[in-house]
């Protein structure tokens, strides 16, 4: 393999990568404040980037996103209200099964909406032949896009959980919800803005991957799956290994493909997936013992 | 150290069960640290020692509900550590849960015949298409959980479900699975937890009466006046390290027990 | 569940079947049985992973790999020609042991094919074993975990068949034989499991009688000494391992039996439909019979059945039309937010205890 080729497939893992690293974070945010492994997660990117296209008939592209981002951050939180505010303390498995309900209906109300078209919103600089060149290797614009806006994505983050009191809020819920409680913090509404930070985080991933990987009504399984992988791989509920996680995994699939065919690719993903949760369940960067803490 | 009587009882018999030097560490904790005992067969020994002592984890690794950092366990001539809880056992260990551990949705009949697994042998097959070789056996198998339930006089409560029963009549059918399992060493971790006194001196008469019938009876207990009561030998647990092993007596004696259980914050 | 009320469960249920028969007859419906009959294979599929997940406690968002597996293989045997490969030695090997048939495509050209019992065995057998071999390492997972390590197998079987050209791609695999499961013997003739209008009486008493029969083994199985135990380590794992029970073997064979379920479902109704597409292993069927498990409460076989044919019966004769899968996951959360016990728990006893004063529940 040429050092040309070597390069190319590195970029597309990484940008491919970011992505998953973002449904992963999303994944971890809710996982840390509730314990529920949201399996709708993949849901909130495809709709993000379904609703950014059809606001694009109305408002200029950057708006169209905002709005796109807004509009699934309150799907999120009419979600977490409607379906999961009221539970008293409910099972894993009831818990796994509202969320694969949930993924259902959005994904067949997308169905109904949009159609089984495949769509994509436009590149946001340029199109789909123009690149730039980085020594002799061609990059599109659409890719720095990706991995600026994830890396913008995870430093808003963890600025976020760090200094402001909301996100402090938010981190004293994930580390132990009844402290948190008698402190004066209101959990449901930690659970709820949970929610909606994790929809608004998927719904922006996917408007800036929108050009490069096309948007689908049934586009979020597939993410789901792999961002739960990374979400694994980096120990459930660890948003900093997850990025390395992601990265990783996204490099894995794009040089599988001088390797196996493209069909196959999803099960790459897949076979990590079974392989880690079967040697080493906590992620290769969790330990057992933090592991353990965590009630799942 | 409290002086040299605290070799087994029963002279040169072997031991039922005995731990050499094992330890436990959960990360930077010592649970558990080299802890060497034996239990004669046919007496009954108690666990004690203050909250946090290692109690607990001790028997969860006899049980083979946790792994032994180091050391050996040896029961019946066999050492168990490393084996799985289920094949424990199949060898003869049966016990109870401090927090009870019945099954949701069971009778108590059907909880004491689970008890009767590894005295009974249909398999998939033969439940599957409800063999006559099942037939037998199952009459069998419910036969002796009701015996066991009027053993402890619950028969009138056998087809109650199980978690919906009062908490004392809860730890009787634990017992009772406990029993149908016909073992050669029982643990009781806390039986007397949560009981009345006079529930707690039918729960004595029980493990003495357990005891008479040839069941070896290891118990983790914080009730002091059963534990001086029925007990054979008593060892003392402190910080996860063995303090003393003695006869209640002398352990009533030992000034070192007393000196943790009064310095210790749990007075029980 | 006492013996007596078992059997006369099971004899309603046989007097059900011969009922929708005597039904349809009257009133000029026959064409209902043909996804009457449907309904009974996917039946079978929904009890078999009522055991594993109401009684064993474990969920599996995987099983339409199973019942594709089951579907593919047999589909795949007994229509791809082996004449080209005739003189190989494991072809060979299997001709001499009875296991193929001979006979000639629509344009008479020599067709070599495995038969459809052998077929069936060898597919079954195959998803049972993968069963045992992807259970070992799964089955150690709990939650999220198992529930994302079984959907993320069904993901690769759906893959993995919408990608094979042998298994036909997205088009599947057509023009599957009938299935003959019995000669003709004295006055009756063949039993064949086929869609053929002829055979459709025949076949609606076939399904139902597989299911019937699939019924009463697995409540034979949850009153035995098997069942008790997986019943214990659903409640308490702790507990039954201490009780003795190899609770890892017990949620194996349990695995292993539901796949055997999913498998021969597969296998029976590839041959009563004619053929097999990928759209049977997606994640949405495996989706599709959780919520039907779940409908029909979680510990509630009989529920499950009564569900799990019926709501897949109104699916089939298009009755929730175009938003066939927005119904099953509207009725999925439903379910889960008010009656986590299945829908035929709702307050049944209350209303009992209204109506007979005085009854306790």
């Amino acid at each position: 393999m040429s050092l040309d080729l070597f390069l190319q497939y590195l970029f597309a893992g990484i940008t491919y990568g970011s992505i998953y690293a973002i449904v992963a974070i999303g994944f971890n945010i809710i996982y840390n404040t509730t314990g529920i492994i949201n399996f709708a997660q993949g849901e909130f990117v495809m709709l993000g980037g379904m609703i950014a296209i059809s606001l694009l008939e109305y408002l200029p592209l950057g708006y169209a996103i905002a709005a796109a981002v807004l509009i699934t951050m309150a799907i999120g939180a009419l979600i977490e209200m409607l379906f999961i505010r009221w539970l008293e303390s409910p099972s894993v498995l009831r818990m796994i099964i509202i969320t694969i309900g949930i993924s259902i209906l959005l994904r067949e109300s997308a169905l109904h909406i949009w159609g089984e078209s495949i769509r994509s919103l436009p590149y946001f600089y340029g199109n789909e032949i123009t690149t730039f060149n980085l020594g002799s290797v061609h990059i599109s614009p659409q890719v720095v896009w990706v991995i600026v806006a994830c890396a913008v994505m995870m430093a808003g983050l963890s600025v976020f959980f760090r200094s402001t009191p909301i996100g402090r809020e938010m981190r004293a819920c994930a580390a132990n919800r009844t402290a948190a409680l008698l402190c004066g913090i209101n959990t449901r509404n930690m659970v709820t803005l949970s929610f909606m930070l994790s929809a608004g985080i998927g719904a922006l991933a996917g408007c800036v991957m929108s050009p490069i990987t096309y948007t689908q009504y049934d586009s979020g399984t597939s993410l789901a799956i792999k961002g739960f992988t990374v979400a694994i791989l980096g120990g459930l509920g660890n948003s900093l290994a997850a990025v390395a996680a992601g990265i990783l995994l996204g490099i894995i699939e794009a040089f599988s493909v001088s390797v196996v065919p493209l069909a196959f690719q999803d099960a790459i993903a897949i076979a990590i997936l079974l392989l880690i949760l079967f040697v080493k369940p906590h992620g290769i960067f969790g330990s057992s013992e933090a592991a353990r803490l965590k009630d799942f | 150290m409290s002086g040299g009587n605290g070799q087994t009882m029963g002279g040169g018999q072997e031991p039922l069960l005995a731990l050499h030097g094992v330890h436990k560490r959960f990360g930077g904790l010592h649970a558990v640290n080299d802890v060497s005992f034996s239990v004669a067969p046919g007496s009954i020994k108690a666990v004690i020692g203050p909250n946090g002592a290692g109690k607990t984890t001790l028997f969860n690794l006899i049980a083979g509900n946790l792994p032994v950092s180091a050391g050996t366990i040896t029961f019946r001539g066999e050492e168990i550590q490393g084996k799985k809880t289920h094949a424990i056992a199949r060898l003869g260990m049966a016990r109870t849960f401090q927090n009870i551990k019945l099954f949701h949705g069971m009778t108590a009949l059907e909880c004491v015949m689970v008890g009767r697994h590894v005295r009974s042998r249909s398999g998939l097959f033969a439940g599957l298409f409800s063999l006559p070789s099942t037939w037998k056996e199952e009459r069998a198998i419910r036969t002796r959980a009701m015996e066991l339930l009027d053993f402890l006089q619950i028969a009138d409560l056998a087809h109650v479900e199980a978690t919906s029963l009062a908490f004392g009549q809860q730890r009787a059918v634990e017992m009772a699975r406990a029993l149908a399992a016909e073992p050669k060493l029982l643990l009781l971790d806390e039986p007397a937890a949560g009981l009345n006194i006079y529930e707690t001196a039918e729960v004595a008469r029980l493990i003495t009466t357990v005891r008479d019938m040839g069941i070896t009876v290891l118990l983790v207990e914080h009730d002091m006046s059963l534990v001086m009561d029925i007990s054979d030998e008593i060892l003392v647990l402190s910080f996860g390290a063995k303090l003393a092993e003695d006869t209640p007596a002398n352990i009533q004696k030992n000034t070192e027990v007393i000196n943790i259980y009064l310095g210790a914050d749990d007075a029980a | 569940m006492r013996t007596p009320r078992k059997n006369i469960s099971l004899a309603a249920l046989c007097l059900v079947t011969v009922g929708l028969h005597l039904l349809t007859a009257a009133t000029g419906t026959q064409y209902y049985l043909t996804q009457l009959t449907m309904a009974a294979y996917y039946g079978l599929v929904v009890i078999g992973l009522g055991v594993l997940m109401g009684y064993a406690g474990q969920i599996s968002i995987g099983h339409a790999g199973f019942f594709a597996i089951g579907g593919y293989l047999a589909a795949a045997l007994t229509t791809r020609n082996l004449e080209p490969f005739r003189d190989a030695p494991l072809v060979r090997g299997l001709d001499s042991l009875g296991l193929l048939a001979a006979g000639q495509d629509i344009y008479g050209a020599a067709l070599l094919t495995v038969t459809p019992w052998a077929a069936c065995l060898l597919a079954v057998s195959l998803a049972g074993l993968v069963a045992l071999v992807i259970g070992v390492p799964v089955l150690k997972l709990r939650g999220h975990y198992l529930a994302m390590a079984t959907l993320g197998f069904g993901t690769i079987v759906y893959r993995i068949f919408l990608a094979s050209p042998y298994f036909g791609e997205a088009d599947g695999i057509a023009e599957v034989p009938a299935f003959p499961l019995l000669p003709a013997l004295g006055g009756f003739g063949p039993v064949v499991v086929s869609g053929g209008a002829e055979h459709r009486v025949l076949n609606f008493y076939v399904a139902w009688g597989v299911l019937i029969l699939g019924m009463a083994l697995l409540l034979n199985l949850i009153g035995s000494r098997v069942g008790r135990a997986l019943r214990s380590l659903h409640s308490s794992e702790e507990a039954a391992e201490a009780s003795g029970i190899a609770t890892a073997r017990c949620k194996l064979q349990v695995f292993v039996l539901s796949a055997v379920y999913a498998a021969l479902a597969g296998v029976l109704l590839t041959h009563f439909n004619g053929g097999i597409g990928p759209s049977e292993a997606s994640v949405m069927k495996s989706v599709r019979y959780v919520a039907l498990v779940a409908v029909g409460g979680m510990t509630n076989l009989w529920g499950t059945l009564i569900m799990g044919v019926g709501l897949t019966f109104l699916s089939l004769r298009g009755v929730f039309g175009a938003h066939d899968d927005v119904v099953f996951g509207a009725i999925l959360i439903a379910v889960m937010l008010f009656t986590p016990e299945g829908m035929l728990s709702l307050r049944l006893k209350e209303w009992a205890r209204r109506l007979i004063p005085g009854a306790r529940s």
